[in-house]
């Protein structure tokens, strides 16, 4: 009984510390972003590997939500009469909640298991210990660009797929089951709006490029450097940054709508 | 020379180095969890010396560059480089002290998503202000003096063990360092690529007036170009002196490390039961 507790008392002990070392090690790279201004190009270059690579799957699956919703939205709506109300649902749908949440999901997979996996073998390689060594910060040279590119492709990635699942469920909705094409997208215009909706939607979608970056790229700094410590990194960053996405959008969406 | 058995001496003894070292170090103590690496350890580096630092696999030399470096504190005592004690200097002094220290480190540690170029020129790019010609330049002089200005567009991937250390030498002297730490620089490199090496670490030296501690355990490389020799095992100096000094040394335990012996006060054998009662006991 007392191993146990003891044991349960070294683990939040442990969770305690790491989450210390989190929020440290969060401040100490917020302070690298003053100096990231003058030189944008590095934050330009991660935006490519952080955002544009994450392009194919945020799109395809973007497009797909989009048409599954318009068909089970259809299916559901077609008896009540009121299939002119699918667009409205669809983007509802996209904007208020999968947009962001499932765009963050993949975010998380794709690219923070990447930021964690690249940081976690430049660490296990010594290259951070060499920047340090010649005087550069590699919180403010590697992670806080990496950061920063994070927190600015998460709103445009979940954007891209909202907008692509729209044009999947305008695919289904009008070309394949029927549904007037004026009544989809007048309602739509006349339903969803700007601020509660929309900027909703990516005051949501910042909060989770921000966390999902934050996990991946603490993860990866904080890996054990050995090929199994990055691999459990890298597989924390997908579960932790996951369940934050998922905890945080019940906090939000409580917030916001509730 | 000091006696292994007894406890190190300090620096004031008349056998030491030169006047004001580089790097002075006193009663350092330094523990990994239940484990002491460092245990009351005294080393002077001299300027515009090499010392080389060896030690048998374990013994926590790499630890030791990288508390000179203030990458780790100390549990107790001091580390003093060119004056300032490292541990108590706060984060701007240590990366303007660090900006006259060059690491070599064992693989080289490259940034693997630059070329050999970008590599060397990465130190200029953020701490100087100096345009594009003048980096261009400055990084092709040093690619010469390691022999690899012809290698300037290949990717780390590209390069030997060798040629990556190389590399990083260069890297590691880009901004004119006072000092340059090398981190068992000869590991693995097949005779062309050590005898390359061994005679750059010599050369720079001398030709940059630069102070060079090189940690390693290959012996016969590290005597035949050290000014300075330091045999550290167990967390203490055993032995210090020249290369002669060291050659002479009456200690068996040092005699066994230079020679290579397979037996000696280091045992061959791992601490174990008696041989005849592990093989008849019938595992009991």
């Amino acid at each position: 009984m007392l191993d146990q507790l003891q044991k349960l008392g070294a683990t939040a002990l442990g969770v305690a510390e790491r989450l210390g070392r989190g929020h440290l090690f969060l401040w100490h790279v917020l302070g690298g972003f003053p100096a990231l201004l003058p030189r944008f190009g590095l934050v330009i270059n991660q935006l490519f590997s952080v955002g544009v690579l994450s392009l194919l799957i945020i799109a395809v699956s973007g497009l797909f939500v989009g048409m599954v919703l318009a068909l089970q939205g259809y299916n559901t709506l077609v008896d009540f009469g009121a299939t002119e109300s699918l667009g409205v649902m669809v983007a509802l749908s996209l904007v208020r909640e999968l947009g962001p949440v499932v765009g963050g999901l993949l975010f998380a997979g794709r690219a923070g298991s990447a930021l964690t996996a690249e940081i976690g073998l430049m660490k296990a390689t010594e290259q951070l210990s060499a920047m340090e060594m010649m005087a550069v910060d590699p919180l403010h040279r590697v992670v806080a660009p990496r950061f920063m590119a994070g927190i600015l492709a998460m709103p445009l990635l979940a954007a891209i797929f909202s907008a692509l699942g729209v044009i999947g469920g305008y695919f289904v909705a009008v070309g394949l089951l029927g549904v007037d094409e004026g009544a989809f997208w007048s309602q739509m215009q006349a339903k969803v709006d700007l601020y509660e909706d929309i900027l909703n939607g990516v005051i949501k979608s910042i909060v989770f490029g921000f966390v999902v970056t934050w996990i991946a790229v603490f993860e990866g700094y904080d890996a054990v450097p050995t090929s199994e410590g990055v691999s459990r990194a890298t597989t924390n960053t997908v579960v932790h940054g996951s369940l934050a996405v998922l905890g945080l959008d019940f906090i939000l969406t409580a917030l916001m709508f509730g | 020379m000091t006696n292994p058995d007894t406890k190190t001496e300090r620096y004031e003894s008349a056998s030491e180095p030169v006047d004001e070292p580089l790097v002075q170090i006193r009663d350092l103590v330094y523990c990994r969890g239940e484990r002491t690496i460092f245990d009351g350890m005294d080393i002077n580096i001299a300027r515009g010396k090499l010392t080389a630092i060896m030690g048998p696999s374990g013994t926590g030399k790499t630890t030791l560059l990288r508390l000179i470096g203030g990458q780790l504190r100390p549990d107790a005592g001091t580390v003093h480089v060119d004056g300032q004690s490292v541990p108590e200097l706060g984060y701007r002094s240590l990366y303007e002290l660090r900006k006259r220290m060059g690491m070599l480190f064992q693989n080289g540690a490259l940034l693997t998503d630059l070329n050999v170029f970008d590599n060397v020129a990465f130190p200029l790019r953020e701490h100087t202000q100096l345009n594009e010609t003048m980096i261009r330049d400055l990084v092709l002089m040093k690619l010469h003096a390691v022999g690899l200005r012809g290698a300037r567009d290949l990717m780390p991937s590209e390069l030997s063990g060798g040629m990556a250390r190389r590399v990083a030498l260069a890297r590691a002297i880009a901004l004119d360092p006072m000092m340059i730490m090398y981190d068992e620089p000869f590991t693995g490199q097949d005779p062309i690529s050590m005898g390359v090496l061994v005679s750059l670490l010599r050369t720079l030296t001398d030709a940059l007036g630069l102070t060079s501690v090189v940690v390693s355990h290959d012996v016969q490389e590290s005597l035949s170009i050290a000014d300075y020799v330091y045999v550290i095992s167990a967390g203490k100096v055993v032995e210090h002196g020249s290369p002669d000094d060291l050659r002479q040394s009456q200690s068996s335990w040092v005699q066994q490390f230079i020679q290579g012996k397979r037996d000696g006060p280091v045992p061959f054998h791992f601490p174990a039961t008696d041989y005849a009662d592990d093989l008849f006991g019938g595992g009991n």
